[in-house]
């Protein structure tokens, strides 16, 4: 009713100090609410988009998620088996072609072949684990980011070399090699083959860095002794967030395990809802607090005008109109909040997005990831004015009860 | 109490506002009896004085007969409706529409021009028209001389200025009955006879009633009907002049 919120604004302006820093104290709340979850969700995204460029959106290995069948299972029925001896498999993706072509029909996508196996380099009588990785140069490009960090020489040499290699220069660091050296490989299975460096890549991931080695799929499927197989398939979707869907398909289809990069990441996912939770808790409390102002302020309003309440119910006012009016009144001053509070979490978020800093030991330096979106705003809003109605409302039930008779008595 | 020329009341019909056996006690570990079997018939346009010693429970009687308070027994009826059983936001309602009060304190809005504090009740009601209301409580602010003060703010204004406002407000709903508390309580002699003017004039032109409670027994003794308390009890209850009603 439009005479309770032109009495509600009397009492706001009556107590204009107090209501200004009430208002403060939500916009600050609000204010760095909104900083807040835009830096945490920017740097979220931000990583989600490194990690995703990073590693395949889909991959399929030549795992299975349950163990084989053994053939003695398909012809005896029985509840367990013991000292079976189970069938020789071959591991790997059989057929990779016609595998390949069945996705493509309809995975909207790209797709890099792979295999991979453990090996050992040596150069100059100093041995390092690697992870060798045999990939179509041209194909993988197109699946990862691994390109950009290349820092010398460069993936296509790779077609062009059938024995040449691309390692991190963390590895050619623990070897002391260059670029151009000629470094020896030896397969678990004892084969040895001499590889050319002929590219060098910089990851920020340590373990990347030093222990993964690209070569040729072919150079690979020699050395491993495995013509024509390959265990990984990596799949770069178009968009990311079909990768469990997709990855559930795949995996009907052929029967190998394919891994969505969520499900591969299952972990962070977690850890970012655990963030955004502290998160939100903070925000809660940082309303909370300015809850509390916002309280103090309506109930000394209830108090300071308890003759007008008194009067207005003797009128014939209902008991929910002094609840609506004193609701309101806290409402307003959360609203008010949350409108300074945007323009200040706003400005707040420009400000952070021009901050430049440096990783320690990394020569690049880098913003401060933002991710501006409304939805900050309305959520720090809802919070606040959640925590302002709330805060309205206690005191506003006093109100309503108050029996005009006690102050029509006291009041002279 | 001047009763020389007074008679006993006799039984109003159709009563406005009527109490049957009221009582009220205020529980605790001692209770306290503010009134007790009052019985009381009010009819229309009736000017009614209830007096009393302090503490003999005259302003108690009011809030009950007002609907601010519950009887502890008895029940009190306005224009032939039980209020006994009504919801307090019934309660509300009807006080709205049937009720005007006039207390000791002004209890005007003191951050609202003298002429919205008129228009607060009709607000409320929202029956007319935003310029109806206006012409309505402009009306009134004439009628009780108060036409020069219409825009100004409450603490602008003295004290019997203030009550003839509060007055005013009391009667922007037309009710037919108007409840005085004390209404001239803290008013000098000069006021006080223009307030109690007006009361009556409410009752002789408006054709009001007009219950007020007083302990100015000169001012009750010019009114039409008294009504003497003592210890919370009726003890007489009588006619000074005929009233056009009765």
């Amino acid at each position: 009713m439009n005479l309770l919120l032109r009495i509600a604004m009397t009492h706001i302006r009556g107590r204009l100090r107090q209501t200004v820093v009430s208002i403060l104290g939500v916009m600050l709340g609000v204010g760095f609410s909104i900083a807040m979850a835009s830096l945490m969700e920017g740097s979220q995204r931000d990583f989600v988009s490194q990690l995703i460029d990073a590693i395949p959106h889909i991959q399929v290995t030549d795992e299975e998620r349950q163990p084989p069948r053994q053939p003695a299972q398909e012809v005896y029925d029985a509840v367990s088996f013991s000292g079976l001896r189970v069938a020789d498999d071959r591991r790997g993706i059989r057929n990779p072609v016609a595998v390949r072509a069945g996705l493509e029909s309809w995975v909207d996508g790209v797709f890099s072949p792979a295999l991979s196996g453990q090996a050992v380099v040596r150069y100059g009588g100093k041995d390092v684990a690697v992870t060798l990785t045999g990939i179509q140069p041209r194909a993988e490009m197109q699946v990862s980011k691994i390109a950009d960090d290349i820092i010398q020489g460069s993936f296509f040499n790779l077609e062009s070399t059938a024995s040449g290699l691309v390692v991190g220069d963390g590895m050619t660091k623990k070897l002391g090699a260059h670029f151009g050296d000629t470094v020896t490989v030896t397969s678990a299975a004892g084969l040895v083959k001499r590889y050319k460096i002929v590219g060098l890549f910089h990851s920020s991931l340590a373990q990347t860095n030093d222990t993964i080695g690209y070569v040729p799929l072919k150079a690979a499927q020699i050395l491993f002794e495995r013509p024509n197989v390959i265990n990984r398939l990596n799949i770069r979707l178009t968009d990311v967030n079909d990768a469990e869907a997709i990855a559930a398909r795949i995996e009907r289809q052929i029967g190998y395990k394919a891994v969505s990069w969520q499900e591969a990441n299952k972990s962070l996912q977690e850890a970012f809802v655990i963030r955004n939770l502290i998160m939100y808790t903070v925000v809660g409390a940082i309303l909370l607090v300015a809850g509390f102002g916002i309280f103090n302020i309506v109930a000394t309003i209830v108090h300071e005008k308890a003759r007008d309440i008194a009067i207005l119910k003797s009128l014939g006012f209902y008991e929910t109109d002094m609840q609506v009016m004193f609701v309101f009144e806290g409402l307003m001053i959360g609203a008010a909040g949350s409108l300074c509070g945007w323009a200040l979490g706003y400005a707040l978020c420009l400000a952070l997005s021009t901050v430049q800093f440096q990783v320690p030991g990394s020569t690049d330096s880098t913003f401060l990831p933002i991710y501006f979106t409304i939805t900050h705003y309305l959520i720090a809003s809802a919070f606040a004015l959640a925590s302002a109605g709330i805060a309205g409302y206690l005191p506003a039930r006093r109100a309503a009860r108050l029996n005009p008779v006690d102050i029509i008595r006291g009041a002279t | 109490m001047t009763e020389d020329h007074a008679t006993p009341v006799a039984d109003t019909p159709d009563p406005l506002l009527e109490a049957r056996g009221v009582s009220r006690v205020l529980s605790g570990t001692v209770p306290v009896t503010l009134v007790a079997d009052i019985d009381l018939r009010v009819g229309a346009a009736e000017y009614v004085a209830i007096t009393g010693p302090s503490g003999s429970g005259k302003s108690s009687l009011l809030y009950l007969l007002g609907l601010l308070d519950r009887p502890s027994e008895g029940e009190v009826l306005i224009g032939g409706r039980r209020t006994h059983e009504m919801s307090e936001r019934d309660r509300a309602h009807l006080r709205l529409e049937t009720l005007g009060f006039v207390f000791q304190f002004h209890f005007l809005l003191p951050e609202f021009s003298i002429r919205e504090n008129v228009m607060i009740p009709m607000r409320r009601l929202a029956r007319a028209g935003e310029g109806a209301m206006r012409a309505r409580a402009d009306e009134l602010l004439d009628a009780l001389g108060l036409a020069d003060h219409r825009n100004k703010q409450p603490d602008q204004l003295s004290g019997g200025q203030r009550q003839r406002v509060a007055v005013a407000r009391a009667l922007a709903n037309e009710p037919p009955l108007i409840l005085a508390d004390e209404p001239t309580g803290s008013l000098d002699s000069k006021s006080s006879e223009q307030v109690f003017d007006i009361l009556r004039k409410i009752v002789e032109e408006r054709g009001k009633t007009v219950i007020a409670v007083t302990h100015d027994l000169e001012m009750a003794a010019r009114m039409h009907r008294g009504v003497h308390l003592v210890d919370g009890r009726i003890v007489s209850d009588e006619r000074f002049v005929t009233t056009p009603a009765a």
